[in-house]
């Protein structure tokens, strides 16, 4: 069972990969001057817009929440996908939020900085609201200690620190003198977001396969 | 065997370390005074004119070139202020004499430090002073080398000064007619330029001078307030360019009493940053116009591009144009240009000179002056320059003398170059023997510190130091004769004058017995620690060996900032470093928050299910985790019996209070733009000190200044209360009596220097300052109580903190608000609902008082000092006053948040026990990490090209950070002391 279900994510994991490296290189053949760091709000909007679609497209497919595969009436489920969309845009917000408190300018690059929000609630929020649902009571279980209850709440974890924590590594080299064109605000930042989902989207898998034997999960 | 508490033994390892740091510095900044004496170049030292075989009719001096001269200086005139486009908008004079009159104009470099003091120092002796001069711009002592000035005063030439006067401080008795005004009052750009331009019309019309000095200092004010891009600016050039006119056109009607002609030299001391600040290397703060006006140079047509001379050319040029023997230290090349209409054979003869000043100075300065590329090439030059005359004197005037003149030409300028880059390589050359001395004692502290920590931070604080073991072994004696030998062969085998070989033998001695003794100690130290074997806990660590969030963004920030500070770009923006760690430790203390109250229910059924687990985890600290000992802080069981269901108002403040911090963080981080990258970028700084804003101004001071009262009074005594009211009134009265701020009901009030406000607040501080330590001897003494003590302590921080007010700029008010609003908010609400050990508060309290340091507008760059703070209350210069002062509001920030540390730590006794002793060598050990780190990095870059505008201010304001927090520690010793005597007592 724990195995079948580990190469579902595994294959659900690479696909996500793979729909971020076509979202940096597929745009390029049709458009003359894309590139990552020259057009970097299109590739803002065609990285996030990507791998929201897939995101959204295999937990249809996935099916990844048993709780949620109940029943439901058309009307529950259209509060259902409204309470996400507002979720969502709450979650771009408050992470604009805390990247002009980090000292995001606040005028200057607003779009820059908003698409930036929207990437990484991308690569968090939207994920936990495909596993988990609107549910806030079962975030805030996945994300404390020991929360953890299947192996996709595992990788849920991984994925986010990571994006969060590649996004937080991003900012550093920023005030180096190189004068890089990546070194622009968001840039090495989104890039470091980006690099981090990618990085955990492969380790996640790998990880709970070496940790096995150590991760138990109780049921509720 | 001697029992040390922990507080006392970081004491000592931070005393010892500022005393290894002292040591280090003395070798790494090339000490003014080591190799250039007091001694003055005299005329009948000048050599003849070489003449192969023939004896030259030309021995003496050549005459002057220029009459009258007139030095108009322009402080932080820029480049662009001249030659580019706000030069052609706002100074149409200057700009048509540089395009078609009869004028030479270059663009001169300023070295870094970009200072006035050091600035004029290089123009007057030709010598690119030392860093250390930069610290020594505070108070400009006389100069006693050879200079510009003295020779002309010396030649009998009458010299007059209108302007700063650092320039009479420096050369007191040289001028027969001066009026100096105060550079400290940079609030005023109007005044000071009228106190010059007022004599000028009388000056002019007499001829009994033969140099003129005017030094302007109303463009580098208007810099300082409002950035040179201001509307100020403008206005200003014109000014300058119709003194320009004015000066130039009186000489040119002057022209015909005299026989020599005239000249107009119009200079800046340094260029402007873009933000309007200097003392830095960026390109606007380095090249200054130099324009030099005189009927004797050839009347351009055309606007040619500048060429680039040194500012320190222009003192040998100058001395040379009025026919005075080179300043002896002269690092400088004649610029040739200006000699562009004289005969090749002159010419000749002013570099001949010019280079035999040079060769003089290789020959002193450098041992092995005989290998010197400069100096065999000027000896070669100086052969051929001779066979030249000899052909000259035959009245030869063929081809041949062309081309050996132009071969003699160019020679010449190259030797002059290169003496004088090997030269200027002389100045920045270090100490090595002095650097590894003090390295090797920062990094036996350091150790020291560091294998100690366990027992340092263990349950008693207290741990044994094998002193006397160490005094009594033999390798004691032998490190002592050792190092002894070493030293005896250091200062004898070279010649190259040691700072260390010529200090007193006590403090070699000293030295040498602090190494060996430490050298002993560290050793025995860690044979005990080995010995000894792993503590018992280990099995607990094992277990419970995950740490929290909290720690690991704590060793994660402290280890990476000290790793930073190898890259310059770091360096220089280190704000953002601080900045960057204090949101993301706000995060995760709102994490912790949330979990603690929005987890807590599963948490608790866990806990209770797994006691022995629980207990463990008391235990075992992550901090103390890392050295593997047992935690002690015995928390108390009120905090841990903390009550979850409890008011919800508290429950969502505390869950709000690290994002009201972090807004507050958002808004200080844009009050004042520093560094180097952003600093450009417009702040609410600048929007508020420029005089337009003043209403907005004082109303965000007088709010201010309430809120600190209601914040500060809490902790007060009835008495002091009153005391700290009439006091924040003071300082509004103060701000408002000089200018920065206004009252409502007297707008234009005239300014003054407000010296009696000033010191109506510092007799409100002294009072409040001497309660508290009028309690604390109570406690100590009298009545041995907790109460008396803490309040003591309390009335001591109010007191600092009314300091702190009156000498912060008006605009920086709200960072000392936010010092307090955080403290306030840390200890009221964080610290009771999270169990933090004394070791994390003092890392969060530390990376806090970081983060202050630049919201206030430090940086790392010495230009950012305020040394306005230092005149605070005085009619003039007091050094010792202006040094504390100036220290003070520099870091008030970390001093104030490592004094609030010692208040609280002391206060919360029963909560913490042993914690005062575990937060001081907290507090030491990260205070001594970086600076050590940082003494190591220093050294491996020396040879770095931005070792002097970057690593060296930062070197400075670290071994200064230390001083500072040795001045913490040493009351929280104070503190602990008392401690043991209540004890005792009991
Ligand atoms: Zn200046
Ligand atoms: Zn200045």
């Amino acid at each position: 069972m724990r195995d079948i279900e580990l190469r579902g994510m595994f294959s659900a994991h690479i696909i996500l990969v793979l729909s971020i490296v076509f979202s940096t290189l597929v745009p390029s053949l049709f458009l003359d001057e894309f590139s990552v760091t020259g057009t970097h709000l299109l590739w803002l909007c065609v990285c996030s817009a990507t791998v929201s679609a897939v995101t959204i497209v295999l937990y249809l497919l996935l099916e990844t929440n048993p709780t949620s595969s109940k029943k439901n009436s058309p009307s529950s489920k259209v509060t259902k996908i409204f309470r996400s969309c507002l979720l969502f845009f709450i979650s771009c917000v408050i992470f604009h939020g805390i990247l002009v408190l980090y000292g995001a300018p606040l005028l200057v690059s607003f779009r820059e900085t908003f698409m930036f929000a929207v990437l990484l609630s991308t690569f968090t929020t939207l994920r936990c609201l495909c596993m988990l649902g609107p549910n806030v009571q079962a975030w805030i279980r996945v994300f404390s200690k020991n929360g953890a209850m299947s192996i996709w709440d595992t990788s849920l974890q991984i994925t986010t620190i990571c994006s969060l924590f590649g996004a937080w590594l991003g900012a550093i080299p920023i005030p180096l003198d190189w004068d890089r064109p990546w070194q622009v605000w968001p840039i090495s930042c989104t890039l470091g977001a980006t690099l981090g989902f990618t990085i955990s989207l492969v380790i996640a898998p790998l990880w709970i396969y070496w940790h096995k034997k150590h991760l138990t999960y109780k049921c509720r | 065997m001697m029992r040390l508490r922990s507080s006392l033994f970081a004491c000592c390892g931070l005393l010892g370390l500022l005393f290894g740091m002292a040591v280090f510095l003395h070798g790494f900044f090339p000490s003014p005074l080591k190799s250039f004496g007091s001694a003055k170049a005299k005329v009948s030292e000048i050599p003849g004119e070489p003449a192969l075989g023939l004896a030259s009719n030309w021995t003496k001096l050549p005459s002057p070139l220029f009459g009258k001269v007139v030095i108009m200086l322009v402080d932080a005139l820029r480049e662009d202020f001249v030659f580019g486009p706000k030069g052609r908008q706002f100074m149409p004079y200057t700009r048509h004499m540089v395009e078609h009159g009869s004028s030479l104009n270059f663009i001169a470099k300023a070295w870094p430090p970009t200072v006035t003091m050091p600035r004029i120092k290089a123009m007057m002796t030709g010598r690119i002073p030392g860093f250390i001069d930069v610290v020594m711009n505070l108070n400009s002592p006389t100069l006693l080398e050879d200079n510009l000035i003295w020779q002309v005063k010396s030649a009998g030439k009458r010299i007059m000064f209108y302007g700063d006067d650092t320039w009479i401080r420096m050369f007191p008795d040289h001028f027969v007619e001066y009026d100096g005004t105060t550079s400290f009052f940079v609030s005023d750009y109007t005044e000071v330029d009228h106190n010059v331009t007022r004599h000028l019309d009388n000056v002019l019309k007499r001829s009994d001078w033969d140099l003129l000095i005017l030094h302007y200092l109303g463009l580098d004010h208007i810099g300082h307030l409002a950035g040179p891009d201001s509307h100020l600016v403008g206005p200003k050039l014109n000014e300058m360019d119709n003194i320009v006119q004015k000066i130039h056109m009186e000489l040119l009607s002057k022209q015909g009493e005299t026989t020599l002609p005239s000249l107009l030299i119009l200079c800046g001391d340094h260029g402007m940053s873009d933000t309007g600040s200097h003392g830095g290397a960026s390109s606007h703060e380095v090249n200054t116009p130099l324009v030099l006006l005189s009927p004797a140079f050839r009347k351009k047509d055309s606007f040619t591009v500048s060429e680039y001379v040194e500012q320190t050319d222009l003192t040998s040029t100058l001395a040379l144009g009025l026919g005075l023997p080179i300043p002896r230290n002269n690092l400088g090349c004649l610029i040739l240009r200006v000699l562009e209409e004289r005969s090749l054979r002159e010419q000749f003869r002013y570099l001949h000179l010019n280079g035999y000043q040079l060769s003089k100075l290789v020959q002193e300065s450098i041992p092995t002056y005989e290998k010197d590329v400069g100096y065999k090439l000027f000896g070669i030059a100086q052969k051929s320059h001779g066979s030249w005359i000899k052909l000259y004197f035959e009245g030869n005037t063929s081809e041949t003398l062309a081309n050996l003149g132009k071969k003699v030409l160019r020679q010449y300028l190259d030797a002059l170059k290169l003496m004088s880059s090997s030269l200027s390589k002389i100045v920045a050359q270090y100490d090595m023997y002095s650097m590894i001395m003090g390295t090797i004692i920062v990094l036996e502290v350091i150790l020291l510190l560091i294998v100690s920590t366990p027992d340092a931070l263990g349950s008693t604080a207290e741990f044994e130091v094998p002193l006397s073991a160490a005094f009594y072994s033999l390798l004691f004696y032998l490190l002592c004769l050792m190092l002894t030998a070493i030293h005896i062969i250091v200062c004898t085998s070279t010649k190259t004058s040691c700072y260390f070989c010529n200090v007193s033998w006590l403090l070699v001695a000293t030295v040498i017995v602090l190494i060996s003794a430490l050298q002993c100690v560290l050793i025995s130290t860690l044979w005990k620690r080995l010995t000894n074997g792993k503590p018992q806990h280990k099995s607990c660590a094992a277990a419970n060996s995950s740490w929290s969030e909290l720690d690991l963004l704590l060793l994660l920030g402290t280890f990476g900032h000290t790793l930073s500070l190898g890259s310059s770009s770091f360096i220089e923006e280190e704000h953002q470093t601080w900045y960057f760690l204090t949101n993301t430790l706000l995060l995760v203390l709102f994490q912790d928050v949330c979990r603690k109250y929005f987890a807590a229910n599963d948490l608790k059924s866990k806990q209770s299910k797994n006691p022995e687990d629980d207990d463990c985890h008391e235990q075992q600290t992550a901090i103390h985790g890392l050295f593997e000992t047992s935690s002690c802080d015995q928390k108390d069981d009120t905090s841990k019996g903390y009550t979850y269901s409890g008011e919800s108002y508290e429950k969502w403040l505390t869950l709000l209070s690290p994002w009201i911090i972090l807004v507050f963080c958002r808004v200080l981080r844009s009050l004042n733009q520093t560094g180097i990258k952003w600093a450009h970028k417009p702040d609410f700084g600048h929007w508020l000190t420029s005089s337009s804003h003043r209403t907005e101004l004082s109303i965000l001071a007088a709010v201010s200044l309430f809120l600190i009262f209601i914040l500060v009074q809490r902790t007060c005594s009835t008495v002091s209360k009153a005391a700290l009211a009439l006091g924040l009134v003071g300082i509004y009265c103060y701000r408002a009596a000089i200018g920065n701020l206004t009252f409502p009901w007297n707008p234009d009030k005239h300014i003054s220097k407000g010296i009696i406000e000033a010191r109506f607040v510092y007799v409100f501080i002294l009072g409040i300052l001497f309660t508290g330590v009028k309690d604390l001897l109570k406690s100590a003494f009298a009545f041995p109580d907790t109460t008396t003590n803490s309040r003591g302590l309390w009335e001591m921080y109010n007191g600092l903190v009314l300091l702190a007010a009156l000498l912060l700029r008006p605009h920086n008010l709200p960072v000392l608000l936010f010092i307090l609003v955080v403290q306030l908010i840390l200890t009221k609400f964080i610290w009771r609902i999270l169990d933090y050990d004394a070791a994390q508060i003092t890392i969060i309290y530390y990376w806090f008082g970081q983060a202050s340091f630049y919201f206030q507008g430090n940086s790392n760059s010495i230009a950012t000092v305020d040394v306005s703070a230092g005149f605070v209350g005085f009619e003039n210069y007091v050094e010792l006053p202006a040094v504390f002062l100036t220290l003070f509001s520099t870091y008030i920030g970390p001093l104030l948040w490592a004094v609030h540390l010692t208040c609280y730590m002391s206060s919360e006794r029963n909560r913490y026990s042993a914690a005062v002793g575990h937060s001081c060598y907290c507090l030491v050990l990260l205070r001594a990490i970086p600076a050590s780190v940082y003494i190591i990095l220093v050294t491996s870059l020396r040879y770095h090209l931005f070792v002097w505008s970057v690593f060296s201010p930062k070197l400075l304001y670290e071994s200064m950070h230390t001083l500072v927090t040795a001045a913490a520690c040493v009351m929280f010793t104070a503190m602990d002391q008392k401690r043991m005597i209540t004890i005792l007592k009991k």
